[in-house]
């Protein structure tokens, strides 16, 4: 075996080399030639960057992979090794310790976190419940959605115009907008879910884009790219403004200054609360007959037919109810910023989600919190690379994919314990 | 009348180049039975190059218009294609044994890749070429007149000479024999010793150039374009695949055509702000009553 | 029921495109027997398997399947094409739209028809148990809100579907893997759990597709001792494929027997062993091979 640890240095150093002239052919007009007008300006310096950047990187997996240590790296990627396991039927999670601490933190944490701070975390929680409806679709169901974002927009769009049109408050959007988003999905999946999954994927693609096209034109009703205003939560009537028009204010009830902060905590406590509730649903659903049908139907359809699933309203009740979880996230949205347009709710928003649920592993609860909150909070810190976010969105997913498509999170599977057979 | 008149040419070329588009779908997916997400991206890459390879004839003194045109065909399509078999060789051939979930993904991850690394690159704005063909041949009609420039009779020509070439390389060389023979059977066709990976490289370089003609073509007339024109006309292109029946080369041009045709009468008699979401409900609407398209075979699912 | 007959198939007809793989097969199968379907490579025997299933809308004829409270149209519940006749009656016509859009193999499933695949179909990623208890889907309490709430009816009916579960594990012999994934387990094995998997969903008859391909000896006399067990003690009746001549001749009551998609034969073991045309067609498919029957 050990008779071949030589690594070949000549068939390194020819990959590099072809690695080095393809990167020169691909980037080196587009990243070199920077056009200005009918004329360019030369940035051969960035392309003598890259060009190096990706001969060391293909030189460093040459090399790797010719050495024990690749080898084996290679194998275990080969068998597939995706590390499920099944817990023994007696198993308790340590997390039964850790959620009632995560609980009683967050509960606490408005009143001590600063504005800033509490506006970044209520922005992440939105993403963890967009993380968690569309992984009820991708990681559960195994479908490919890639127009999230255009259930996020009917919950949004749903609050504002439902306020401006018939005067409906944030509570009554609620759960108006989650069945408005789920009946979409639903008028819209139960056509294509009787396909294979690419169609979806591309259907679903261009649905989000559709609804911002309509919410951009049909300005008569949207107010098209200049948006509409979104209404805030009340506390059994009392609002949060400074002034109110019909009854009194939240702060002067109490007998407290006005401080802009209070509608944030209000928001974020509920915010809180419905992110519990659906991280319950989704954990109470993963032990479901329901929840077994859309594993089992990621695995394999054709079985799930044998056994007399409708495939395709299983399929339809995870695309609805992910759909749903989408609007909730949707009026959250539109009331945290008190305002919304057709802007937010781009193909770049639903990549993103996407990447939460990759990173996150599909069918994990606990990654995609973890992973939502990563890559929701990550760029507000880092605000000089803004602009590189969506192409770390891409490499994420390339990677996450070729390296651990499963996720970072371990996804565990819960035993049972051996009992008398009876059959009635 | 003229007006119908008109958008039947206009959709004509319109469709001419969804069919060059559809053509690295519907190979692709013939091939490995996936959807290549990142083609639309492909597409727009080489919208870029073009402007890029005409700024630079032009800084170099060169004005023939024939010597501009084929020179920037050239680059483009030769660049376009190295993207194509990188885009392949990075994104596709490392999950050659994955789910298919984990293909989409990546492939999705790769468009985005594509997108951004131009906006950051060549920045947001919007980007033009110079007008570089002038000149019509207009017929009276009545009252009003038809229009046809001399740029969309070029694009014609050119489209369909490039699907000439393609159905040539297809039918009777030996790249193409062994394309369709790893597209019916990719095991038995890699025991008789086609390299297969190869083989999938080569389509993908070869949707890439289609793509490159598109993009050369519908940057020549537009004239303007950004870093996300390939979303749209991607999804567009798709579209015309499955009309045609994806899988089906004839089909790719024909379903280009007649949604070119349908969209422009729509844009011109409808409304031209929704004809996007016409296209998507069309697409939508084959799925449900002809998900195997106008030539394309029905699939029979294997038990 | 008093039908005798538990599966009627009459002049089956199935074209794929213009190659006829199936030419006007007729048989029916009596309520519990086990029945065998044979006939050299390519003679169809999946092709009648996966039209009477249901993942195959067959071409022509009619398949009738007399189980539960009535009898079923294999070939109706698939949803067919509209007909001219639908336009003067309405009722007709809404049934077929209903079977349009909510039709499919899975309505032959819960008709009371269950199978098994030739290359295995088993969820690998997920537990033994869990694949089990997805088969028990149409049995178990599908209230989202009483699940959510774990109302004592949920976990009521959840502890039945363990116990059957444990019960078809038991019978399989696969108890102390219950909690492993379906996906690590040996092939013998995996076969057993797709038996174990599709005996859950309470059928009347189960479709064997090559149960025994790929066991040893001593496998398949256990998997035949096992058949038996479905027939004797669970009024179950059994349809296999099999390729295993010994295992055919040892179980079953009724053999059809199809060449180019026709039926040359079909009786008891020892009529088909006699039957000039069966061997015909054996000796005249693989030549060189010893057949016998």
């Amino acid at each position: 075996m050990s008779q071949e640890t030589g690594i070949n240095i000549a068939s390194s150093i020819k990959d590099t080399i072809i690695a080095g002239l393809l990167a020169l052919i691909v980037f080196g007009p587009v990243v070199g030639i920077l056009l200005d007008g009918y004329g360019f300006e030369t940035r051969f310096d960035d392309v003598a960057w890259i060009v190096a950047i990706v001969m060391a990187g293909r030189f460093a997996i040459s090399v790797f992979v010719q050495t024990e240590a690749g080898k084996k790296f290679i194998y275990r990627q080969l068998i597939k090794e995706d590390g499920v396991t099944v817990t023994a039927p007696d198993y308790k999670s340590k997390m039964r310790y850790i959620i009632p601490i995560v609980i009683i933190i967050g509960l606490i944490a408005p009143f001590i976190a600063s504005k800033y701070v509490l506006t970044v975390v209520i922005l992440g929680l939105i993403y963890v419940l967009l993380g968690l409806g569309l992984n009820i679709v991708v990681g559960l169901a195994g479908l490919l959605d890639l127009g999230f974002v255009g259930f996020y927009a009917i919950g949004a769009y749903g609050l504002a115009l439902g306020y401006e049109y018939l005067g409906l408050g944030f509570w009554s959007m609620l759960p108006l907008a989650a069945i408005m988003a789920g009946v979409a999905g639903a008028i819209l999946g139960f056509p294509v879910l009787r396909m294979h999954g690419d169609y979806l994927a591309i259907v679903t693609l261009g649905f989000g884009e559709i609804i911002r096209l309509v919410l951009t034109n049909w300005t008569e009703f949207t107010h098209g790219p200049n948006g509409v205003s979104a209404p805030l939560p009340t506390l059994f009537g009392l609002e949060f403004k400074r002034r109110s028009r019909d009854g009194t204010p939240f702060h002067e009830f109490f007998g407290l200054s006005y401080d802009s902060a209070f509608k944030y905590i209000f928001i974020y406590l509920v915010l809180f609360l419905v992110v519990l509730a659906v991280l319950y649903v989704k954990h109470r659903l993963t032990r479901m007959p329901i929840g077994r049908a859309w594993e089992a139907l990621r695995e394999d359809e054709i079985a799930c037919r044998s056994l007399g699933l409708n495939h395709v309203l299983v399929k339809l009740s995870a695309f609805t109810l992910g759909a749903a979880t989408g609007g909730i996230a949707g009026v959250f949205f539109a009331t945290y910023q008190g305002f919304v347009n057709p802007s937010s709710f781009t193909f770049f928003e639903s990549a993103l989600i996407l990447a939460i649920v990759v990173l996150g592993g599909m069918g994990s609860t606990l990654g995609v919190v973890i992973a939502a909150f990563v890559l929701t909070v990550a760029p507000e810190m880092l605000r000089e690379f803004a602009d590189y976010r969506v192409l770390m969105f891409g490499i994420l997913m390339v990677v996450m994919m070729i390296w651990k498509p499963r996720g970072l999170v371990r996804v565990t599977r819960k035993g049972f314990a051996t009992r008398k057979g009876v059959v009635k | 009348m003229d007006i119908v008149l008109q958008q039947l040419v206009n959709g004509l070329t319109l469709g001419s180049v969804y069919g060059l588009i559809a053509i690295g779908y519907t190979m692709v997916y013939g091939i490995i039975g996936m959807i290549n997400f990142a083609h639309g991206d492909v597409y727009m890459v080489s919208s870029y190059l073009t402007a890029i390879a005409i700024a630079l004839f032009s800084f170099f003194g060169l004005e023939s218009f024939p010597i501009i045109i084929f020179g920037t065909l050239i680059f483009t399509i030769i660049v376009t294609g190295a993207y194509g078999w990188v885009i392949e060789r990075v994104a596709y051939r490392p999950l050659r044994n994955s789910s298919r979930l984990s293909v989409l993904i990546s492939a999705i991850g790769m468009s985005l890749i594509l997108q951004n690394y131009v906006q950051i690159s060549q920045g947001a704005r919007q980007q033009g070429i110079p007008t570089m063909l002038t000149g019509a041949i207009r017929f009276d009609i009545g009252d009003g007149f038809v229009q046809i420039t001399y740029m969309k009779l070029f694009i014609l020509f050119a489209a369909f000479l490039g699907m000439g070439v393609l159905t040539y390389i297809i039918q009777k060389t030996k790249l193409g024999r062994m394309c369709r023979a790893t597209q019916q059977d990719r095991k038995m066709a890699s025991i008789l010793g086609i390299n297969t990976d190869r083989v999938i490289s080569s389509v993908f370089v070869i949707g890439a150039a289609m793509a490159a003609l598109a993009g050369v073509l519908v940057t020549l007339d537009y004239g303007a374009f950004d870093f996300y024109v390939g979303f749209i006309i991607g999804i567009k292109a798709f579209t015309a695949a499955v009309l045609g029946g994806i899988g089906s080369l004839p089909g790719a041009m024909l379903g280009g055509v007649i949604l070119g045709l349908s969209e422009a009468l729509f844009a011109g008699l409808i409304s031209s702000d929704y004809k996007d979401v016409f296209s998507f409900s069309l697409l939508v609407i084959i799925l449900i009553f002809r998900p195997s398209g106008l030539l394309g075979k029905p699939e029979v699912e294997k038990v | 029921m008093s039908q005798e007959n538990i599966l009627e198939i009459e002049n089956l007809v199935m074209h794929f495109g213009g190659i006829k793989a199936l030419n006007d097969v007729t048989f029916d199968i009596k309520r519990g027997s086990v029945s065998a379907l044979i006939g050299p490579n390519g003679a169809g025997k999946t092709t009648v398997f996966n039209c009477l299933t249901g993942f195959y809308k067959a071409t022509g004829g009619g398949i009738m399947l007399n189980a539960g409270e009535k009898p079923t149209s294999v070939i109706k519940v698939l949803g067919e094409k509209f007909k001219g006749s639908d336009l003067v009656s309405p009722a007709a016509f809404l049934e077929r739209v209903k079977y349009k859009m909510f039709g499919g193999s899975h309505l032959v499933n819960r008709a009371g028809l269950a199978r098994t695949f030739q290359n295995i179909r088993l969820f690998k990623e997920m537990s033994v148990v869990e694949n089990l208890l997805v088969a028990q889907h149409m049995i178990v309490n599908r209230s989202m809100l009483a699940g959510i709430l774990n109302t004592e009816s949920y976990k009521k009916t959840e502890e039945e579907a363990l116990q059957r579960a444990f019960y078809w594990l038991e019978v399989v012999h696969l108890t102390e893997f219950a909690n492993r994934l379906a996906g690590e387990l040996s092939y013998g094995q995996q076969r057993r759990l797709e038996i174990a998997r599709a005996m859950c969903t309470n059928p009347e008859i189960i479709c064997l597709d090559e149960p025994a391909a790929g066991l040893n000896p001593s496998e398949t006399e256990a998997l035949a001792s096992m058949i038996r067990v479905l027939r004797d003690e669970h009024n179950t009746t059994v349809l296999l494929i099999e390729h295993d001549m010994g295992m055919v001749m040892n179980i079953s009551d009724y053999i059809v027997v199809l060449d180019h998609g026709e039926v040359i034969a079909k009786g008891g073991p020892e009529d088909i062993k006699s039957n000039p045309k069966v061997i015909a067609a054996y000796l005249g498919a693989e030549e060189g091979e010893d057949v016998s029957l």
